[in-house]
């Protein structure tokens, strides 16, 4: 590893108890102390945050993003996991 | 619309399935994402842009960190250093969104410290009185949101989301600038004469923040074709007039310009021209203080290095790699 280009980090926060570690963007550190460090700095200057998750963006596998890609192609035609996809009646309460 | 890939020559355009997606995005306000085909044009001109943006919040630190030693109070001092801070952090959200477009940090830093890459004009005006904190502040940040708010919604996805993050901070680096001239106009007479004074000298470089005259603008028609910018450097700049004139008068100053009225029929205030010549030249590195900048963004630079190479050193060692396996830095321009 050369000193000049350090690894490159995603940064997850979790804005408050209750919700999900959210994606806020990415940072370079030489390792993964320094880069929760970093993530403090860059991005919860103000309280956006009680928890970070950091992570070798090298070490993500993504789906590729393209909406015709055919991995998402299952859930495309399955309406009946919908709850709208069920006529009941309008009077019967709680459903 | 037309998005040809003209780089990539006459007989191996882009795949018309995937520029046909890629104009399908637009068309419907989609954002593109990282990983999403896009024409090279495209892409050329977000890095241009988005590097531009991100050397100048970093270069931008310069005139106002040059008042952190001698900021008249505690209270300002923590106020300055915040306001600081928040640019060099808005210069990381950048480069970050600018890596995703295939460049490096290394390379980004590289071409601005070789100058292959520009940042804002204003930057390099000198911040010659402590008014020019406040006027900063009010005028410069103020011009910058009027260019960035609408950016939230430019269509490339990571741009927008590092342009929301900054404009959740930038009101207050308009406001505490505003209140520090309220503060100052309310003292002595000295004083009131030092925030016209600053007034006088950044009004005009303000409004040359919003780049050339749209007819001289070539790039812009593209630029907005593509939803990378939504709105025209004219039409920004009157934004910003029209927002400002109002703030001049609470704060009692005088907005240097003979023929700023308010034009009842346009709805919109007239107002007189740059000197258009004086922006190319600060552009062409000619401006007052483009060398210091550059010289001292240099210096900062090659400072870090042994900060960078010990982090290295540490973090190889605490993995088990050898600490042999770290290069020297390489630190282009330095004469050391
Ligand atoms: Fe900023
Ligand atoms: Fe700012």
């Amino acid at each position: 590893m050369s000193a000049g280009e350090w690894p490159l980090y995603e940064v997850f926060v979790r804005g408050k108890r209750g919700l999900n570690h959210v994606h806020v963007g990415s940072l370079h550190a030489a390792d993964d102390e320094m880069a929760v460090h970093h993530a403090r700095d860059v991005y919860t200057r103000r309280n956006e945050g009680v928890s970070i998750w950091v992570v070798r963006a090298d070490a993500i596998t993504a789906s590729s993003p393209d909406e015709k890609d055919p991995l998402f192609a299952p859930a495309g035609d399955k309406v009946y996991r919908h709850p709208t996809f069920y006529s009941v009646p309008d009077d019967v309460p709680h459903l | 619309m037309t998005a040809v890939d003209t780089d990539a020559g006459p007989d191996t355009g882009p795949d018309p399935a995937l520029l046909a997606q890629f104009e399908r995005v637009l068309a419907r306000s989609d954002r593109i994402e990282p990983r999403d085909w896009m024409p090279e044009r495209y892409r050329a001109t977000l890095v241009r842009q988005v590097a531009q943006h991100a050397h100048s919040e970093i270069i931008g630190m310069q005139p106002e960190g040059s008042w952190l030693t001698r900021a008249p109070s505690l209270r300002r001092k923590a106020i300055l250093l915040a306001k600081v801070q928040d640019e060099a952090g808005h210069g990381l959200y950048l480069y970050s969104a600018c890596e995703t477009l295939g460049v490096s940090r290394e390379e980004l830093t590289l071409r601005l410290l070789e100058g292959r890459q520009k940042y804002s004009s204003i930057f390099n005006y000198p911040t010659l009185s402590y008014a020019d904190v406040g006027t900063i502040g009010w005028l410069v940040d103020g011009a910058a949101i009027c260019n960035q708010v609408p950016l939230c919604r430019t269509s490339y996805g990571p741009y927008g989301r590092a342009m929301v993050r900054i404009c959740k901070e930038e009101s207050f680096h308009q406001r505490q600038g505003f209140e520090l001239l309220m503060t100052m106009r309310s003292g002595t007479e000295a004083q009131r004469a030092m925030v016209q004074e600053s007034v006088d000298r950044f009004w005009w470089p303000s409004l040359m923040m919003f780049g050339p005259p749209d007819a001289e603008s070539p790039n812009t028609a593209q630029s907005m074709a593509w939803g990378i910018k939504r709105n025209t450097n004219d039409e920004l700049r009157q934004r910003f007039v029209d927002m400002t004139v109002p703030q001049a008068q609470a704060l009692g100053v005088t907005l240097p310009d003979p023929d700023l009225r308010w034009n009842e029929e346009r709805g919109h205030h007239d107002f007189g021209q740059p000197d258009w010549e004086e922006l190319a030249q600060v552009v062409r590195g000619n401006g007052p203080c483009n060398a210091q900048r550059l010289a001292h963004r240099q210096r900062a630079h090659d400072d870090g290095a042994w900060v960078r190479e010990a982090a290295t050193a540490f973090a190889a060692r605490r993995s088990g790699e050898p600490s042999l396996s770290v290069e020297p830095v390489e630190t282009p321009g330095a004469d050391r």
